[in-house]
């Protein structure tokens, strides 16, 4: 077995352009999540809004790529409003459902043949960065140390995502300090006190939400230019899922938490993925038990043991505040 | 700013009408085909699913002139499956178990014909291989029914019966839902994976080496669910209960359970669909104007009298009663000497006997598959808050409306979509009553 090749795959899972991108995405469920309260379980359907706003900008309807980001954006807060009105209203288990299920239908309605002219259906649509790698300053070239090396299409992405990481996270940071985000925290703590001193609770729920759709659209976005594809199937709830691990690992109410938790996340993903495919590949584990194809069904196994055990022994993450975040509705 | 609001989405909705719905499929490849009967009639409004490796990559029902064609992402090998139970009662396949065709293989831009040959109903079967992919003729058999096309009343009868049965199956998971939500407070996402342990449970023991019939099979399996439900309830919950976490903390503990169980039967179980062995062929009774196998009029009473039966436990029996008085308020029903964790425990146990029945009727009428509980949860959640989150009798109501909305939208609209106007449905509720159809309006503040 190639312990250093492994080794090599997990370090750069943990700074590669889906870990940027997971971040970025954490960064908007823990506006929502960590600072409001809200349970937002459709943080994916944001991302594929944002992500079907560049692809159908760009691809159907011939736009410039920096349109359809705002497309994308766009589309985020007509989302938020459509979520929201229905249920901020309501007690947080409605919102978590009713958002699942929004994100479900989205994913019915981009896939089904009916938006096919548009969304491309099942096969989703390609081709549409181009003029972000147009962009990219840094000559063709893989660069990095031993094991862990980028080409420089993934060094262009990653630059970005990151940039855009340090950019949610430093507006978040000002926003949470601001009067503004002690309202969102009071809210979390005490809807009643917070309506009590005159605050309109609703509102500032629906700008939470709003803000937090938005950074995930960006983060969409991103997703969708990084592999220059979009195929909805792979906006499933699984994603949502992902990022509260993310967020909970980190640190809920944390600045540092979702980027931490992406780090982690990523590494640890990254790891058992290549280890099992290694051990698989060379007969440590025999094919009788998991075979090649099993590796992929084994991660998401691992995904949620390791939400439960976090859940059980450790609900404030590595960074969080056991006193601040109570995560409780009731 | 509300009545504004809803106007806003009435508008959304019929731009979602209004919208064209035809359009020619003229790039990618597909796996398409003309549904003709024996003597060539076109057979309109029959459902077709494509899946690979047990994942549905589409569906679609066979037009007025018979044909159908679902668009696949890219080439490879996909099973196709003609959904018996949509098939005009006068017609029946004319191979045994020639609704499945697997291993289609499909190349990059190509447009794979494939045939299922209909026989008239009552007919021998021919035994043996499936139906085959490769003939260039529809099956011509002589014979053959009435005319082709069916009458609007007709259909909507129809889909009012699939409506039901699908309805009834999902309360039949939905109840043990919602009393775990009434007793505890928890949402228990792993509840689908309760049902897809039922399905395979009684898959397991109906096939090799067991061999048993699918009745005791289904009874095993309602046994082994209660235990997987009573095993969750002392193994985690109750000890999450005694050191005070909090609801979300719970609830986001089930997501990772569902995560960890559905995906350890993906490595157990494979990615296939597969059917019980029996009652997968039937001819189907013509009731006035709707027909029905027997097996799926059978699903439909059994869900019906077991529904009766849980209402007569809670309204009537000592247990049950208990559980209504811990719904309501727990402190209440402790105080005044009810042992609370031995109702919560019922409640689990008959929670995941439920479920596990609900898996095997709902893979009885459709296929078992590694997500197929998943797939059902959020038609249960929908099913649960349409009809009053914490209420049995409105998670019932709330699931028969959630499977006519999913049945009836296909009048309509294509199929792929029923699950969205179900659960965009679950929504216009929200907006509408938030309490749901039976729900105190407490609940919801």
């Amino acid at each position: 077995m190639d312990y250093l090749g492994i080794l090599g795959n997990a370090v750069r899972g943990m700074f590669g352009p889906e870990a940027a991108i997971y971040a970025l995405a954490a960064v908007g469920l823990n506006v929502q999540f960590g600072y409001t309260g809200l349970l937002n379980f459709g943080q994916v359907a944001f991302m594929l809004v944002g992500a079907y706003g560049v692809a159908v900008g760009v691809a159907t309807f011939g736009w410039s790529l920096w349109l359809g980001v705002l497309l994308g954006i766009a589309c985020a807060v007509v989302l938020a409003f459509f979520l929201g009105v229905p249920t901020l209203r309501l007690r947080g288990d409605y919102l978590a459902i009713a958002t699942i299920a929004a994100g479900e239908v989205l994913r019915y309605v981009y896939r089904s043949t009916y938006a096919a002219p548009v969304t491309g259906g099942v096969f989703g649509l390609r081709q549409f960065a181009n003029d972000f790698f147009a962009l990219n300053p840094i000559p063709p070239g893989r660069y990095g140390f031993g094991p862990v090396d980028f080409d420089s299409r993934s060094l262009w992405v990653m630059i970005v995502a990151w940039a855009l990481v340090a950019l949610a996270s430093l507006l978040v940071f000002l926003l949470v300090r601001s009067p503004w985000g002690r309202v969102l925290r009071s809210v979390r703590e005490d809807e009643l006190a917070a309506r009590s001193l005159g605050k309109n609770v609703y509102w500032f729920k629906m700008q939470s939400l709003i803000l937090g759709g938005v950074i995930g659209a960006v983060a969409g976005s991103m997703l969708a230019i990084n592999v220059q594809s979009v195929t909805p199937d792979s906006y499933n709830p699984v994603v949502t899922f992902y990022l509260y691990a993310i967020v909970i690992l980190g640190g809920a109410a944390r600045i540092f938490g979702p980027i931490l938790g992406s780090i982690i996340f990523w590494f640890l993903i990254t790891f058992v993925d290549a280890f099992l495919r290694q051990a698989v590949g060379s007969g440590v584990i025999p094919s009788s038990i998991i075979s090649g194809a099993d590796v992929g069904a084994v991660r998401f196994a691992f995904v949620g043991l390791g939400l439960m055990l976090l859940m059980v022994f450790r609900p404030a993450g590595i960074l969080g505040d056991r006193k601040e975040l109570r995560l409780d509705v009731r | 700013m509300r009545a504004r609001l809803m106007a806003f989405l009435a508008v959304c909705f019929a731009a979602f009408l209004l919208a064209p719905s035809a359009f020619a499929q003229d790039q990618g490849q597909s796996i398409k085909g003309t549904l003709r009967g024996p003597t060539g009639q076109p057979v309109a409004g029959v459902t077709l699913v494509v899946a690979s490796g047990g994942t549905e990559v589409g569906t679609t029902k066979s037009a007025a002139d018979g044909t159908w064609e679902v668009a696949v992402p890219k080439s490879g090998t996909y099973t196709v499956t003609l959904d018996v139970a949509t098939l005009p009662s006068r017609y029946q396949l004319r191979n045994k178990g020639g609704e499945t065709l697997s291993d289609v293989a499909v190349s990059t831009g190509q447009k794979r014909t494939v045939i299922f040959p209909l026989a008239p109903a009552g007919t021998q079967q021919q035994g043996g291989s499936p139906g085959s992919t490769t003939s260039a003729s529809p099956g011509v058999v002589s014979g053959g029914g009435a005319g082709g096309s069916t009458g609007f009343a007709t259909r909507f009868a129809q889909l009012v019966v699939e409506g039901i049965k699908f309805g009834a199956i999902i309360a039949i998971t939905a109840i043990g839902l919602s009393l775990i939500f009434g007793t505890t407070g928890l949402i228990n996402f792993a509840q689908g994976e309760m049902v897809t342990i039922g399905a395979m449970v009684a898959f397991f023991f109906s096939t090799s080496p067991f061999h048993l019939p699918l009745v005791v099979a289904t009874l095993l399996a309602i046994v082994v669910g209660a235990g997987v439900g009573g095993a969750m309830e002392r193994g985690i919950w109750r000890p999450m209960r005694r050191r005070g976490s909090g609801l979300i903390q719970m609830f986001i503990i089930s997501i990772g359970l569902s995560l960890l169980i559905r995906h350890t039967l993906l490595v157990v179980f494979g990615s296939r669909r597969s059917q019980y062995s029996e009652f997968t062929v039937q001819r189907p009774l013509e009731l006035g104007p709707v027909s029905i196998t027997p097996r799926d009029l059978v699903v439909t009473l059994l869900c019906f009298a077991v529904l009766g039966a849980v209402a007569f436990v809670l309204l009537r029996t000592r247990i049950g009663k208990a559980m209504r008085a811990v719904a309501d308020n727990r402190d209440l029903a402790e105080a005044s000497g009810i042992d609370v964790d031995w109702v919560v425990l019922v409640v689990w146990l008959a929670g995941g006997g439920l479920a596990a029945l609900g898996g095997v009727l709902f893979g009885l009428t459709t296929a078992i598959y590694w997500d197929m509980g998943f797939n059902l949860l959020l038609l249960m959640f929908a099913g649960v808050i349409l009809g009053g989150l914490g209420s049995a009798f409105g998670a019932v109501v709330g699931s028969l409306v959630v499977g006519l909305v999913a049945q009836l939208s296909t009048l309509w609209f294509s199929p792929e979509l029923q699950n969205a106007w179900a659960l965009l449905a679950l929504i216009v509720v929200l907006l509408i009553r938030p309490q749901g159809i039976l729900g105190k309006s407490e609940r919801a503040g």
